[in-house]
C-alpha cells in the first residue's frame, strides 16, 4: 500500500499492466520521452522501452485509427488523448470504428482499446482545456464510458478498462490529479490526507459497472461522477443534509439498481454533473429514476450542471457547479 | 464430393506466403524514431549547406514544378557574413526594415514582460514565441491590411503588426474587462476582428482548411484578398493539414498557408511529426509551389512572402512557405524544457538569433545604430511593463475581473434562448446581484486600424 495522488495512480496501474501483459502498449502526444504533459507516464518509457511507450505525430484520429488496427490484431493500446476536449478529431475513429466494430463484423472483430483523457475544469483552461464530453460517448453503443473520482478507483478501474474486451473511454478528471478538489480553488485538501489515497501497490481491479456509495443516507440521494463527487460531499457536510451521496464511477454499464435502491429509500434525488445541462448523461439518470422510482418519488429531481454554454475562461467559477449551488438543490428537493 | 463450401472459410492459397519467401529481409521492429539530442547531449546542428543565391526567384505565376528545389532547399537572403545577398532579395526600404525590426524587439520585450507576470502569479498562462518573430512580423507586414490572417497562438508579434493594442491583448491575457472577446478564452487565443485576425482556437490546426474556406470566398466574390495561416511542425501531423492542401489544390483560392517548423511541439521533436524531410516538399504532390525559407532571416522571410502574396493576388492560387526556426522558450509556461531538451540547443541553432541578424544588417549599412537599438530596448521595456499595469486597471483575477453575469450567457446564440435566460436568472438568484459596471472597453477607431 503507498499514498498516492490520481496521477501515481493512474500510472500505477499503467505500469502493472505493462508488466503483466507485453500485449499492453501506450502512446499519444508527448507520453513518451517526456511522460505526459499531466505526467502520468513519467519514467515509463525508460522502464520498459521506446517500443511500448511511445510518442506519436499530433494526431488524434490517427491516434486512435492506429490502437484500433493495433487492437484488432492482439494488442491492447491504451492511447493518450491529452485533453479530452482533443478527442473530436478522432470521433468518427472512435464512435464509428471503434464502437460499431464488434457489431458490424457480428462479433469477428474487436479492439481492446482504452482511450485515457484528462477531463473537466477548474484549472483556468477555458474552452479547450475544460470540457466534460462524456456524453456524446454513453451516446454511442460499444463503448464503456468511465470516471473515476479518487487515486484508487482509478488505478482499479483502469486495470479493469484496459482488461476489458470491449472499448473503454477512461476519462480522468484533472482538476482532481493533484489533490481532492472540493468546490475551494484556495484550499484544496491534499491527497495525501484522504483514505482513497491509499493504493494497493500491485495488480487489482475496480470492477466496471459498480457505483460506489460515497456516504450513505436516509433525506436525499445524490447522484454524480468526478470531480463533483467532492464538491457534493463539500456541500452534504456544510449543509448537514443526510444526504446518501453515490458516485457512480462507471456512466456506461450504469450501476441502476445502486441508484435505484437509494431513491426508493430517500425518495429525492438530485444529480450533479460539470458538462452541460441539455442531453448531459444526467438526463438519463433522471429518466431512469423516473421510470424505476416514480412512486417513490417526493419531489421533482434536480440537475445542478454546467451551464448551456462553452466553458468559459474569466467566468470558471460561475460556470462550474459550487456547493452553494448543490446545497441549493438539495434544499429545493427537501423542501416538497 | 460436395465442394460447395469451397469458398466459405477458405482464404486464397496464394495470399499465404511464409517468412521463408521473404527476400533478404530487413529486422522488423516497430521502428520509433528518438529526438536528436534530449538532456545530457551536446547538440550539434551542421551550419547551413545552403547560401543566398543558391535559388533562382522565378516568375511569381511559375508553375509550381519550377519551385521543387526551393520546397526541398533553404532561400536565404542574409548570408553567414550578414550581408544580403541573391536574387530573393526584398523591395523593402530601410524605414519598413526598422519598422520590423522594432515590432519583433517589441514582441520579445511583451514576451519577456508576459512570462514575468506569469511567475509572479499576475497571469495565469503565456505562450512565448522568442526566436521565432519573424514568422508573425514580416508574415504579417507582408499582407494588406485587407487580407484575412489565421494564425496559431504562438505569434503575439502579428497581432501587434496588425494594430492590435498591447494593453488589449494584455487584457485577453488577464480576462477582464478590457478583454475585446469578453474573458472567453484562456490566455494568447486571441481575436481582432478590427485587424482582420480570426480568433485563435486551440484545437491546432483547425484554422488551415478554414483558410482556404476564407480564401475561397474571395474567389467566389471576386475580391482580390489573400488569405495567411500559419501553424507549427507539429500540427502538420494534423488530418486537417492535408484537408487544407487538397481543398487549396482542387479550388486554388488566393491564399498562402506556413508551417512554422520550430522543431518543437511541447516535448516532441519534428522527426516525430513527419518521416519525410522537409515540409515544403509535401506541396509539390499537391501541385502547388513550395518555398522553405531560413525562418530567422527577416529578409528571406519577407521575399518569399512577397512573392506568394503576389502569385495568390495575381491569381495563380495557394503557395505553401515552411518556416525553418527554433523555438527557445518553454512551450507554454506550463512546461519545464530542461526535462527534455538539451539546455544549450538554442544556442547552437544554425539560424542564430532573427533580432540580431536584422540588427547587425542594418547596423552594418548605416541604418541603425547600437545607440538606438538600446535606446529601443529600453523603451520597449517600458512599454511592455506600463502596458500591463493598465491593462490590470480593468481587472485582475485578485480584485474581480469585471464581467457582468449575463455575459457569460451571452454570445452562445444571435439571440439568447429561453432555456439559456432561465439558466441565466437561476446564477443570479445563486449569486450576488450582477455588477453594473460597463462590460467591453471599447477601443477608439483609430486603434482598430491594422498596419498595412
Amino acid at each position: 500500500m503507498s499514498t498516492m495522488n490520481m496521477i501515481q495512480a493512474v500510472r500505477s496501474g499503467l505500469e502493472v499492466m505493462l508488466e503483466r501483459d507485453r500485449q499492453v502498449c501506450v502512446f499519444g502526444e508527448d507520453v513518451g520521452y517526456f511522460g505526459g504533459v499531466f505526467r502520468a507516464t513519467q519514467g515509463l518509457q525508460q522502464r520498459f522501452g521506446t517500443h511500448r511507450v511511445f510518442d506519436t505525430p499530433l494526431a488524434e484520429g490517427g491516434i486512435v485509427g492506429v490502437a484500433i488496427g493495433m487492437g484488432m490484431n492482439g494488442l491492447r493500446p491504451v492511447p493518450e488523448i491529452q485533453f479530452s476536449d482533443y478527442m473530436y478529431p478522432a470521433f468518427d475513429q472512435i464512435t464509428n470504428e471503434l464502437a460499431k466494430l464488434r457489431y458490424r463484423s457480428g462479433g469477428e472483430w474487436t479492439a481492446p482499446v482504452t482511450i485515457r483523457a484528462p477531463s473537466g475544469g477548474g484549472i483556468r483552461g477555458g474552452l479547450f482545456h475544460s470540457q466534460s464530453p462524456e456524453a456524446y460517448f454513453t451516446h454511442t453503443a460499444g463503448l464503456c464510458v468511465v470516471m473515476p473520482s479518487n487515486p484508487r478507483d482509478a488505478k482499479g478501474l483502469l486495470v479493469s478498462s484496459i482488461e476489458c474486451d470491449d472499448p473503454v473511454i477512461f476519462f480522468e478528471p484533472k482538476r482532481l490529479y493533484r489533490g481532492a478538489f472540493d468546490g475551494d480553488p484556495e484550499h484544496v485538501p491534499p491527497w495525501r490526507d484522504q483514505p482513497e489515497a491509499d493504493v494497493p501497490d500491485g495488480y487489482y481491479r475496480t470492477p466496471l459497472g459498480q457505483a460506489a456509495i460515497v456516504r450513505p443516507g436516509e433525506d436525499v440521494t445524490v447522484v454524480t461522477w468526478g470531480t463533483m463527487v467532492h464538491v457534493a460531499s463539500a456541500a452534504i457536510n456544510e449543509s448537514e443534509v443526510d444526504a446518501e451521496l453515490i458516485d457512480v464511477r462507471t456512466l456506461a454499464p450504469l450501476d441502476l439498481p445502486t441508484i435505484v435502491q437509494s431513491v426508493e429509500k430517500t425518495g429525492r434525488c438530485i444529480v450533479v454533473h460539470e458538462a452541460p445541462r441539455t442531453c448531459g448523461f444526467g438526463a438519463e439518470v433522471v429518466a431512469l429514476v423516473q421510470q424505476h422510482c416514480f412512486w417513490n418519488l417526493e419531489a421533482p429531481i434536480v440537475r445542478v450542471t454546467g451551464w448551456d454554454t462553452p466553458f468559459p475562461h474569466a467566468q470558471e467559477w460561475q460556470y462550474m457547479p459550487s456547493r452553494e449551488r448543490i446545497a441549493s438543490a438539495m434544499r429545493s428537493a427537501l423542501a416538497v | 464430393m460436395d465442394d460447395s463450401k469451397i469458398l466459405i472459410g477458405k482464404a486464397n492459397p496464394s495470399s499465404h506466403t511464409s517468412a521463408a519467401a521473404v527476400k533478404d529481409p530487413l529486422p522488423l521492429a516497430l521502428r520509433v524514431p528518438a529526438a536528436p539530442y534530449r538532456p545530457g547531449d551536446l547538440p550539434r546542428f551542421n551550419p547551413f549547406h545552403q547560401q543566398p543565391g543558391d535559388f533562382s526567384r522565378p516568375d511569381t505565376l511559375a508553375p509550381h514544378t519550377e519551385l521543387r528545389d526551393h520546397a526541398a532547399g533553404l532561400i536565404r537572403v542574409l548570408g553567414d557574413d550578414g550581408l544580403a545577398a541573391g536574387p530573393w532579395q526584398p523591395s523593402i526600404g530601410p524605414q519598413q526594415l526598422r519598422s520590423g525590426l522594432e515590432m519583433m524587439m517589441r514582441a520579445r520585450h511583451f514576451d519577456a514582460r508576459m512570462i514575468a507576470m506569469q511567475r509572479q502569479g499576475r497571469l495565469s498562462f503565456h505562450v512565448s514565441c522568442k526566436g521565432e518573430e519573424v514568422a508573425a512580423v514580416a508574415g504579417a507586414m507582408a499582407f494588406a491590411s485587407h487580407d484575412v490572417l489565421f494564425p496559431s497562438y504562438r505569434q503575439a508579434g502579428l497581432m501587434l503588426v496588425r494594430g492590435m493594442p498591447m494593453v488589449a491583448m494584455i487584457g485577453q491575457l488577464i480576462g477582464n474587462r478590457c478583454d475585446n472577446a469578453k474573458g472567453r478564452q484562456m490566455p494568447v487565443h486571441y481575436s481582432w476582428r478590427a485587424g482582420n485576425v480570426v480568433s485563435i482556437s486551440s484545437p491546432v490546426g483547425t484554422q488551415f482548411p478554414q483558410a482556404v474556406g476564407a480564401a475561397m470566398a474571395f474567389a467566389y466574390r471576386g475580391e482580390r484578398r489573400v488569405v495567411g495561416a500559419w501553424i507549427g511542425d507539429g500540427t502538420a501531423a494534423q488530418g486537417d493539414f492535408h484537408h487544407a492542401l487538397n481543398f487549396a489544390s482542387v479550388f486554388r483560392p488566393p491564399c498562402v498557408l506556413h508551417v512554422v517548423d520550430n522543431q518543437w511541439a511541447i516535448s516532441t521533436h519534428r522527426n516525430t511529426s513527419t518521416g519525410g524531410a522537409t515540409f515544403a516538399a509535401r506541396a509539390d504532390a499537391y501541385h502547388l509551389p513550395g518555398l522553405r525559407v531560413d525562418g530567422n532571416d527577416f529578409l528571406a522571410v519577407f521575399a518569399a512572402e512577397a512573392w506568394a502574396i503576389e502569385r495568390a493576388r495575381r491569381g495563380g492560387g495557394p503557395t505553401l512557405i515552411e518556416l525553418l526556426t527554433y523555438r527557445r522558450d518553454a512551450h507554454s509556461t506550463s512546461d519545464d524544457p530542461t526535462q527534455y531538451r538539451a539546455p544549450e540547443e538554442a544556442n547552437h541553432w544554425p539560424g542564430g538569433d532573427p533580432i540580431d541578424r536584422l540588427s547587425r544588417y542594418l547596423i552594418r549599412n548605416g541604418h541603425w545604430t547600437e545607440n538606438a537599438h538600446r535606446d529601443l530596448n529600453e523603451a520597449l521595456d517600458q512599454e511592455a511593463a506600463a502596458a500591463f499595469q493598465h491593462a490590470e486597471s480593468f481587472g485582475t483575477a485578485a480584485t474581480g475581473l469585471g464581467h457582468p453575469t449575463e455575459s457569460l450567457f451571452e454570445d452562445v446564440y444571435t439571440t439568447m434562448p429561453p432555456q439559456l435566460t432561465e439558466q441565466m436568472r437561476e446564477l443570479q438568484t445563486e449569486s450576488s446581484p450582477p455588477s453594473a459596471e460597463t462590460s467591453i472597453i471599447p477601443f477608439e477607431a483609430q486603434n482598430k486600424r491594422a498596419v498595412g
